[in-house]
């Protein structure tokens, strides 16, 4: 028998007099014990989806067509019935595992209030659950964990807390939506694995939202390709993958930043060294605010870019990369020589920077962070120019226009606002701010982890591109190592501000040295 | 989804460039202005606050003690602007003429006859029924009074015991020292208004500022500045306004810097708070990479973020600020009591029950004002909140 049966699902959102239609006409089952995957890029309809089989989905949403848990029609059922079922026999992942966890209860309070809701467990009995259920998503010591809070647990910690809150009331079916998004790659397989076996050891079925097609091999049965709010294929994963029939599928499976760069020039010029850079940020205590320690971001980190060359750094949340970069951009104090162009710019006033800045570049992560809501395009892309001037003889417009153009954007939208934009148009026009001064130097902070895959494929060649042009330096800052391999000439593996392993593109790919290195890889391109 | 990455341009590489877009109001502010408008309490209270403000704003028009226009023996006179004494209109004083006497408009009636001295109720009326007086023709002049012919301060003796009830000449009746209360809500009004914008820009131009130094450097001078401001939140203030009333005479304008002075923190928290969030905005640190200077960096890309709660602030100042005049006035540490106060109208009030169109004046001035300027605010806090915005 089916677990899940949706049959022409359609949703709607109504808001302000408009109608936007996320979800039309989906419909795909769940058997007993399969793990079937919803996969699509953002804005696919994959999560509402999700959402509406316990109608999770908010009041703007209307909802048609006829979703079945075992038999018992879920669309239109009364809130007590929901209720009943949300919890007990669906349950839920979600993929932010900093804010699906109430801060201020404990461990033990939050999966406690799910047992003493459905089970009526309190006491020592609901203890005794607690301890197991920890233990069985893989939390060492649970007995000590029970009275920590989440702020006290690592990402991966708190993605098995939600995992054993999902666990609590065995349920039937666990609806996943993107849960290991957040998490570094090395937790992410954990995760996976844990999410496998325990859908063996509690017989449960899995429905599995996510983007990254890596995850759906290795985990799903069965795969329903979503774009544009339908299913346009769905199969077993084996001929999904081996044997696509529509078009997207295929842009997707393709859709994964390959080639490599070009090679850089003899006797390049050096564009940016470090040597030994060292970020501490001292830790004060007491009334005098006495230096008592340091937290150590980044130790002793050696670089060097020349012009052409890509550095790639690699490594997980919290390795340091980014400060490092940041202190490579003189955007933050560190201690240690930064050879720019020639000169030791360390320790220069903001001042004598400026002009300096011009040469240097940072395009961010978040395209939706990085723009300021309140300006234009123009205004955003020409910014640096009011403070550089334009180079003689031309106009600001004809400026921007000329960079957007670059960055394969239509110079007419230059009047309009970052949020008419998608997240690849977005990222582009950041990368023309940071062009539009002819920098020398480009810090690029993971510019593509907030990016559809097919999207990130094309600003890797957009990137490429650039390079070759103008011959630019690039600092590439990421944790995907796939992007890493199609842009960089050298690369740098970074631990808890410890460089672990540096060298050639081919080097660190092909004969990794450190057991860490290895780890990355195989959780990469497994 | 299917957004197009790429768009097809022409083919020689040449991007065409958009014709400039430069309005005045930018399409941002357009679309506020939208939001704003839609919101129909919110548009009807602007446009009934603006009439009455603008109305009470040339309330030396509307009701004065003073004619708006005068004609004696041909030439024309306007004395709300001028100067005239009473020598000018055939009268024995040097002082300004008193144009509410009976006398004055007898003299200016009959162009300056002496009989006006001795009876002019019946000068008066012969001169306009016949234009002639006792045979002889006179150069016949009028007088064109304001809507209300009394300013705030015009004591009109009508013989009875003030306050007098509600009745033909007085409007709203009269107050405990005979002034007319039409004429004295409509001056307070405007100097509740405008004591209320005044110390409320005042107070935020000095609190934002002040706020978004300490958010946005932080470190030191944040912690500096905050004990200071602790130390200038725990002034009793109303206690400094009445030492200081003690020894100097309080007009408006001290009024409206003792207010300032112990206001401005109000702001400083939010300001502060916002800046903190936004300075580490990733917008923020990529203007800070292009080597924009910090007080563009403020005004550009922090300011406009702070500038949402600074809103949601405002309304509280301004009508906190009204409170508190009326507080002060009512307790009797405000204005001079010959000012037109609504405080102190509600001071009479309570001393004068038996004049219960004292209270009810007093009180539907306030609740009028006081909504509508809430009615506007929220609906500006509205238009101005990003989510709405951005639809």
């Amino acid at each position: 028998m089916n677990v899940l049966e949706v049959e022409n699902l359609n949703v709607t959102f109504r808001q302000s007099g408009q109608e936007t239609h996320a979800v039309r006409g989906v419909s795909f089952h769940v058997e007993e014990g399969e793990t079937v995957a919803l996969v699509g890029e953002s804005g696919s309809g994959k999560s509402v989806t999700a959402l509406s089989t316990v109608a999770l989905l908010p009041d703007s949403a209307g909802v048609e067509g006829s979703i079945k848990y075992r038999g018992d029609e879920m669309v239109n059922a009364s809130e007590a019935q929901l209720r009943q079922v949300r919890g007990n026999d669906i349950s839920f992942i979600f993929q932010e595992p900093m804010t699906s966890l109430n801060p201020l209860h404990t461990i033990e309070k939050q999966l406690g209030e799910s047992l003493s809701l459905h089970q009526g467990l309190s006491g020592q009995a609901a203890r005794g659950r607690i301890v197991e259920l920890l233990t069985k998503v893989g939390i060492r010591d649970p007995e000590t964990r029970l009275s920590s809070y989440p702020h006290q647990l690592s990402g991966g910690q708190r993605q098995r807390v939600m995992i054993a809150m999902a666990l609590a009331n065995g349920p039937d079916l666990l609806i996943a939506d993107e849960p290991t998004t957040a998490l570094d790659v090395t937790i992410q397989a954990q995760i996976l694995e844990l999410l496998a076996e325990l859908k063996r050891s509690e017989k449960m079925s899995l429905l599995f939202i996510t983007h990254d097609l890596g995850i759906v091999r290795r985990i799903a049965d069965r795969v329903c390709v979503m774009q544009g709010g339908e299913i346009v294929e769905q199969g077993k994963t084996a001929e999904i993958f081996t044997n696509p029939q529509h078009n997207y599928t295929k842009t997707l499976l393709a859709a994964e930043p390959t080639g490599q760069p070009d090679a850089v020039p003899d006797g390049a010029e050096e564009i940016v060294s470090t040597s030994d850079l060292r970020i501490w940020f001292p830790i004060t205590r007491g009334l005098m605010r006495r230096t008592a320690g340091h937290i150590k971001a980044v130790n002793a980190a050696s670089v060097s870019v020349r012009e052409g060359e890509t550095l790639g750094i690699v490594g997980e949340s919290g390795s340091g990369k980014t400060t490092l970069a940041l202190a490579i951009m003189r955007l933050i104090s560190s201690q240690g020589p930064v050879v720019f162009l020639g000169q030791d710019i360390q320790g220069w006033k903001s001042s004598a920077l400026k002009p300096l800045r011009k040469d240097m570049q940072i395009v961010f992560q978040d395209p939706f962070g990085s723009l300021s809501p309140r300006m234009t395009i123009e205004q955003i892309v020409s910014e640096g120019l009011g403070v550089h001037g334009t180079s003689s003889g031309k106009d600001r417009r004809a400026m921007v226009a000329d960079i957007l153009h670059e960055v394969g954007l239509d110079p007419a939208m230059m009047d309009r606002y970052p949020h008419e934009f998608s997240g690849g148009q977005r990222q582009r026009i950041a990368i023309a701010r940071a062009m539009i001064l002819n920098p020398r130097l480009v810090v690029l902070d993971e510019p593509t982890s907030a990016l559809d895959m097919t999207v990130q494929v094309q600003i890797v060649d957009l990137l490429r591109d650039l390079q070759r042009k103008h011959g630019l330096a690039y600092l590439f800052i990421s944790h995907d190592l796939k992007v890493v391999r199609a842009l960089s000439h050298k690369v740098m593996v970074m631990k808890q501000g410890d460089i672990v392993e540096a060298g050639t593109r081919d080097e660190i790919f092909s004969n990794p040295q450190t057991d860490y290195t290895r780890a990355l890889m195989a959780a990469a391109f497994g | 989804m299917a957004h197009p990455e790429h768009t097809p341009m022409a083919e020689n590489g040449t991007a065409a460039l958009p014709p400039e877009r430069r309005t005045w109001v930018s399409p941002l502010n357009k679309r506020r202005w939208q939001n704003f408008k839609a919101n129909r309490r919110a548009l009807w209270s602007l446009i009934i606050f603006a009439l009455l403000y603008g109305v009470s704003l040339g309330a030396e028009l509307i009701a004065n003690d003073k004619p708006l226009l005068v004609q004696y023996q041909g030439s024309y006179y306007t004395p709300i602007f001028n100067f005239y004494p009473e020598t000018e209109f055939g009268g024995d004083f040097r002082t300004e003429a008193v144009y509410r006497d009976i006398e004055v408009e007898c003299l200016i009636i009959s162009g300056g006859l002496d009989t006006c001295w001795d009876d002019p109720e019946d000068v008066i009326r012969e001169v306009q029924d016949t234009g002639m007086f006792e045979g002889e023709s006179v150069a016949q002049g009028w007088v064109l009074w304001p809507l209300i012919p009394y300013s705030y301060n015009t004591v009109n003796d009508i013989g009875r015991a003030a306050p007098s009830p509600p009745d033909g000449t007085h409007l709203l009746g009269t107050d405990d020292t005979a002034r007319d209360v039409l004429a004295r809500v409509i001056y307070g009004f405007r100097l509740s208004i405008s004591f209320a914008l005044i110390v409320t820009f005042l107070t935020s131009v000095i609190g934002i500022t002040a706020g978004a130094i300490q958010g946005y450097f932080g470190g030191l001078i944040d912690l500096f500045f905050q004990r200071i401001i602790e130390l200038w939140g725990a002034t009793p203030s109303l206690y400094i306004i009445i030492i200081i009333g003690a020894i100097f005479t309080i007009d408006f304008w001290t009024l409206v810097f003792l207010m300032v002075l112990f206001g401005w923190t109000g702001l400083v928290g939010v300001v502060r708070a916002e800046f903190l969030r936004a300075r580490n905005f990733e917008y923020v640190r990529a203007a800070r990479a292009l080597g924009v200077s910090n007080r563009v960096i403020i005004f550009r890309h922090v300011l406009p973020n702070a500038m949402v709660a600074t809103l949601t602030f405002l309304p509280f100042i301004v009508t906190g600020t009204i409170g508190t005049l009326a507080a002060l006035d009512f307790l009797g540490f405000g204005l001079p009591s010959s000012a037109p106060s609504l405080g102190e109208m509600t001071l009479q009030a309570k001393n004068n029950l038996q004049a219960p169109w004292l209270a009810f004046t007093a009180f539907f001035t306030f609740a009028i004002m006081l909504s509508l300027l809430v009615f506007i605010f929220e609906g500006v806090r509205d238009a101005f909140d990003p989510r709405k915005t951005f639809q």
